[in-house]
């Protein structure tokens, strides 16, 4: 039963979206839920990794911002049609996360932290020397005549980013509540009790790791058409990274459900701020709202919610 | 143009910048080599040490290295209240790698957005009676600028290795890293000892700050791109190490400087952590690690 | 019954209209996001503080067309990712009447698609040749690089250099790994290339870097007989510093390096910056005293006590409010906010600002180039005031402008 009601409310929210889509004309709401949508992306795409199979990822940007270069290059150099560009973001991130994961078999907790912070830094240097791509002039994509039927781009750009996050999302599910997801689960818990147990987690973490870069770079490969200008010092930026930890961190690591939460609070929080709090108060209050709730609610959204119930069955 | 001169000065211009970067990681390198405390905003600490030293260098005149000197007392106290709001936190419940981590994010932030509130956003520099000054020695030149926070990282490197290994509390925050319920049963209570240890760490950044503004100028911001550097550094000379840092710290600063006189500066950062990341391939516990 | 209702309704509509200040009552709103965090908030922020007194100044006179003037804004911190949320909302909830942009090419680039769906008039501030890109026949750039901004950037440094006997040979160009001095040192390359100048050395750094001595000693081993540099706040400091400490000896040194236009930069590097032939837009010198531009400097000056920006806000304020006079200035002739006359009357006049006479040519940027070359000269040591009179900054170029002649070589 519990799997009809999540299939069925994926199709209603595609159906909700493609009516908004319809009836509102504000571009205003497509352009906010656009950013919430690509966080919401980025914060499942981080916890595969980070909240299943329990090791931090502190180079979230570098896959999402190879994600957005690899769309402008074949962009440039082939002019092809945004969905073709966003399966090659994929390919391409999807490789680099399977290389990290190979790298980095033998490190564990803080070094591969740092490990994929290091990476970051590497494909960022890389990058700002690709003058193709513009290097660190920056690329400028212009925004495409054709929007299928839709009223403007931004309301495409927005239906397709609905299109994938909510695919994402299902991936994120199916990975955490199979056999796959007890045997990431068991890698976080205590990686040399799993492989004793004879839980593949080589293999496992491979397919961590890859899916999480592809899913980061079909994150990234919209954006420089939603922003027209792309510089690596934007697309590499440290608050990409920070969300993509502090959301899922919010909502909850542990279930599927917990980073789409996160990301759904925090990244509203931080759009009603941006364009409510004309001053460099809403900084402010991100870091705030992250150390609070990181203090009093050290499990997430999810964590206290679960709790409640536990509480309630007693 | 591999001169002998220019690749005499790079070396020596290495060493300095590199004993620079050692006086930023070492904090670091307590905090998060020796108690696990992924203290991401350490480099945040340092441009707070910035900014102190600028105003008080502004209105009073002092060095500003004597000014972090002066001053680390008060941010050892600081680190020792953060400690414990993160001990209560976190450590005690056992959270602390990921919320943890967050925690000093979020943190990091507040530090930043503060700064911006209290004194804007134009940067600052102070001023000194050796700024701008050369010695020259032969053919390699050695600006003031740069050597002066060498000095003082040798000699604050140097410091807090003979402590942590000759006195008892230095040796208590060694051992409360490896084998925290050996430390309890030795009589030594471990909270207290983290707790001294992260004021320590702390402490040192209002040194390491004083020494960054001497360098050049600073801006509330400025801490995001030290980020990388401090914990590779740390990682690089392996966790637990004072030596290894250090020396880690020369290697990075060599490197750089090499790259930059002779391949172009521009290369400079991925060689620096595509080393790291050699290191961490074949010897993840680092050059010196535990 | 109904006819009469309705011939009473369209008398009382009438009579609204004829009325004309009572519905005025209703502000004009100028929308834009500013990056008042992040790396680009000095120059932000004090482009904010002009753009205040500016509008202060113009509700002081009766506003515009009668209405009083309104801003609405929001922080972009320097990320693009927020600039078209920001400017979506501006106009979508907002609904404000005019728009204007944010600093930087960054931050401006994304809202071009925004203003140019809407048809809007997009008054810009500092970018470094964006419409190149777009072709936008309603953009207008106040940064006075000139119709082709790459290397109309750098090409008074070129002219001055070839005026000078004997005509320097060989070049350093070096830039930060970052947008505007990439560009503006690519500007400088085909300058070098279309003087056969040789160019025997030619790198960029990136943002990071800490310690420039290295580079400079890369330079110096080159010998080149003129040096250009295309750099930010930090680096610049750095380069200059470094230059100072390596004793660099070459004919000439500066280029197109941000950051010594700023007050508390120039106080600090002091004598470190005689002799540097860099780019300005506005120096209190004899030949710029343009109308209002005292008077203005002397209200910024006293907003910014206090608030942590440049103190002196010669370089990014007098043109921020300038942008304003021009959009102010085409409302009240064209009488309306209609955005299409207003683009009209913004390609075909020269307005008087601030900052003198500006035209605008076809693509949006100023007709004629007007960014100056000066020299620093006679610089003491750790003083401030020095730089808000004339005498320092001596304008070496264009000529219209000149108000001192090169100390050729520079020299250390």
């Amino acid at each position: 039963m519990k799997i009809s009601v999540f299939w069925v409310s994926i199709v209603a929210l595609l159906i909700a979206g493609l009516v908004f889509t319809e009836v509102v004309g504000n571009e205003y709401y497509f352009t906010a839920l656009y950013v919430i949508l690509q966080a919401t992306m980025m914060a499942v795409a981080w916890n595969i990794l980070g909240g299943f199979t329990g090791y931090v990822n502190f180079g979230s940007a570098a896959f999402f911002a190879v994600g957005a270069y690899t769309a402008i290059a074949l962009d440039k150099a082939l002019g092809l049609p945004l969905p073709l560009l966003i399966l090659a973001a994929a390919a391409v991130c999807g490789l680099i996360g399977l290389g990290v994961g190979y790298l980095t078999l033998r490190l564990k907790g803080v070094y591969f932290a740092i490990a994929t912070l290091a990476m970051a830094i590497v494909l960022e240097t890389l990058v700002t020397n690709w003058t193709y791509v513009g290097g660190a002039r920056g690329a400028y994509i212009l925004t495409p005549e054709n929007h299928l039927w839709f009223d403007s781009y931004i309301q495409m750009l927005f239906m397709l980013m609905l299109v994938l996050t909510l695919g994402s999302v299902a991936i994120s599910r199916r990975l955490n509540s199979t056999r796959l997801g007890r045997g990431l689960a068991a890698i976080r818990d205590d990686e040399v009790a799993a492989e004793c147990a004879g839980v593949p987690t080589l293999r496992l973490k491979l397919i961590s790791t890859t899916v999480m870069g592809a899913m980061m770079g079909v994150a990234g490969a919209p954006y420089p058409f939603f922003v027209t200008f792309v510089d690596p010092v934007s697309a590499f930026n440290l608050f990409v990274a920070v969300n993509a930890i502090a959301m899922p961190m919010i909502g909850g690591t542990s279930h599927w459900i917990g980073p789409v939460i996160g990301a759904l609070l925090v990244g509203s929080m931080q759009e009603i701020v941006t364009v409510n709090v004309s001053s460099e108060l809403n900084v402010l209050i991100v870091g705030v709202m992250l150390v609070l709730f990181i203090s009093l609610a050290p499990q997430g959204i999810v964590g206290l919610v679960q709790k409640h119930i536990l509480r309630r069955r007693r | 143009m591999l001169s002998l001169d220019l690749f005499a000065n790079a070396i020596v211009a290495g060493v300095l910048l590199g004993g620079f970067y050692a006086a930023v990681a070492i904090g670091l390198a307590i905090a998060f080599g020796q108690l696990d405390i992924v203290n991401i905003a350490h480099p945040a600490f340092v441009i707070v040490g910035s900014y102190v030293a600028y105003i008080v260098n502004t209105h009073f005149g002092l060095d500003p290295v004597l000014i972090g000197v002066l001053v680390a007392p008060v941010f050892f106290l600081v680190g020792v209240a953060i400690y414990r709001i993160y001990y209560a936190a976190f450590e005690r419940t056992g959270q602390e790698s990921l919320s943890g981590l967050a925690f000093f994010f979020g943190l990091m932030f507040i530090i930043e957005v503060v700064l911006i509130l209290v004194y804007g956003v134009d940067y600052r520099l102070v001023r000194a009676g050796y700024i701008g000054e050369t010695i020259e020695l032969g053919f390699v030149g050695i600006p003031f600028r740069m050597m002066v926070p060498f000095v003082v990282a040798t000699t604050g490197t140097t410091a807090i290795y003979l402590y942590l290994s000759r006195t008892f509390t230095g040796r208590a925050i060694l051992a409360v890293a490896q084998d925290r319920l050996a430390l309890q049963l030795m009589g030594a209570d471990p909270v207290r000892i983290k707790q001294f240890a992260f004021g320590l760490a702390i402490a040192t950044t209002a040194i390491a700050g004083s020494l960054l503004i001497i360098i050049g100028p600073v801006e509330p911001s400025l801490g995001r791109l030290y980020i990388g550097r401090v914990f590779a550094i740390v990682v690089l000379g392996g966790m637990g190490s004072i030596p290894g840092m250090f020396i880690a710290a020369l290697i990075l600063g060599i490197v750089e400087t090499l790259v930059a006189t002779f391949m172009g500066p521009s290369w400079a950062p991925a060689v620096a952590f595509g080393l790291l990341l050699l290191t961490l391939a074949l010897r993840p516990s680092g050059l010196f690690g535990r | 019954m109904k006819p009469m209702m309705a011939i009473v309704r369209v008398l009382a509509i009438l009579a609204l209209m004829t009325s004309g200040s009572t519905l005025a009552q209703e502000p004009i709103k100028i929308g834009f996001s500013m990056a008042l965090t992040g790396g680009l908030a000095p120059a932000g922020k004090a482009a904010l503080i002009a753009m205040e007194i500016w509008r202060d100044d113009t509700n002081k006179k009766g506003g515009l067309l009668g209405r009083s003037v309104e801003f609405v804004y929001y922080d972009d911190a320097t990320q693009p990712g927020k600039v078209p949320s920001i400017y979506t909302k501006l106009l979508a909830v907002d609904k404000v009447d005019l728009v204007v942009s944010s600093y930087g090419t960054n931050e401006i680039a994304p809202a071009m698609p925004i203003v140019m769906r809407k048809k809007l008039v997009f008054p810009s501030l500092f970018g470094l040749a964006v419409n190149d890109e777009f072709k936008y026949d309603r953009y207008f750039q106040i940064m006075p690089s000139g119709p082709e901004p790459k290397t109309d950037w750098s090409k008074g440094f070129f002219d001055l250099a070839m005026a000078q006997k004997p005509k320097p040979k060989t070049i350093a160009i070096v830039s930060a790994d970052a947008e505007f001095s990439l560009n503006a040192a690519g500007g400088a390359r085909k300058n070098a290339q279309r003087l056969g100048m040789k160019i025997v050395y030619d790198k960029t750094y990136p943002p990071s870097t800490t310690d420039f001595t290295p580079i400079v000693r890369a330079i110096q081993a080159t010998k080149p007989d003129i040096v250009y540099v295309g750099s930010y706040p930090p680096d610049s400091v750095g380069m200059v510093k470094a230059a100072n400490e390596v004793g660099l000896t070459t004919k000439m040194f500066g280029g197109s390096m941000v950051g010594l236009q700023f007050a508390a930069i120039q106080k600090n590097l002091g004598p470190m910056l005689n002799g540097i032939v860099n780019y300005d837009f506005w120096v209190p010198e004899p030949t710029l005293d343009f109308p209002g531009v005292k008077e203005f400097l002397a209200k910024y000056q006293a907003a910014a006590k206090g608030k942590g920006v440049d103190p002196l806000g010669h370089y990014l304020p007098p043109y921020a409010y300038a942008y304003l006079q021009v959009l102010a200035q085409s409302v009240q002739a064209v009488k309306g906010l209609d955005q299409a006359k207003l683009a009209a009357y913004m390609h075909k006049t020269t307005f008087d600002t601030v900052v003198g006479k500006v035209k605008f040519g076809s693509n949006g940027e100023w007709a004629k180039s007007r960014v100056l070359f000066v020299q620093f000269r006679d610089v003491q040591p750790n003083n401030l005031e020095q730089f808000a009179g004339p005498g320092k900054r001596v304008v070496l170029h264009p000529k219209e402008w000149k108000s001192g002649e090169i100390v050729y070589p520079y020299k250390k």
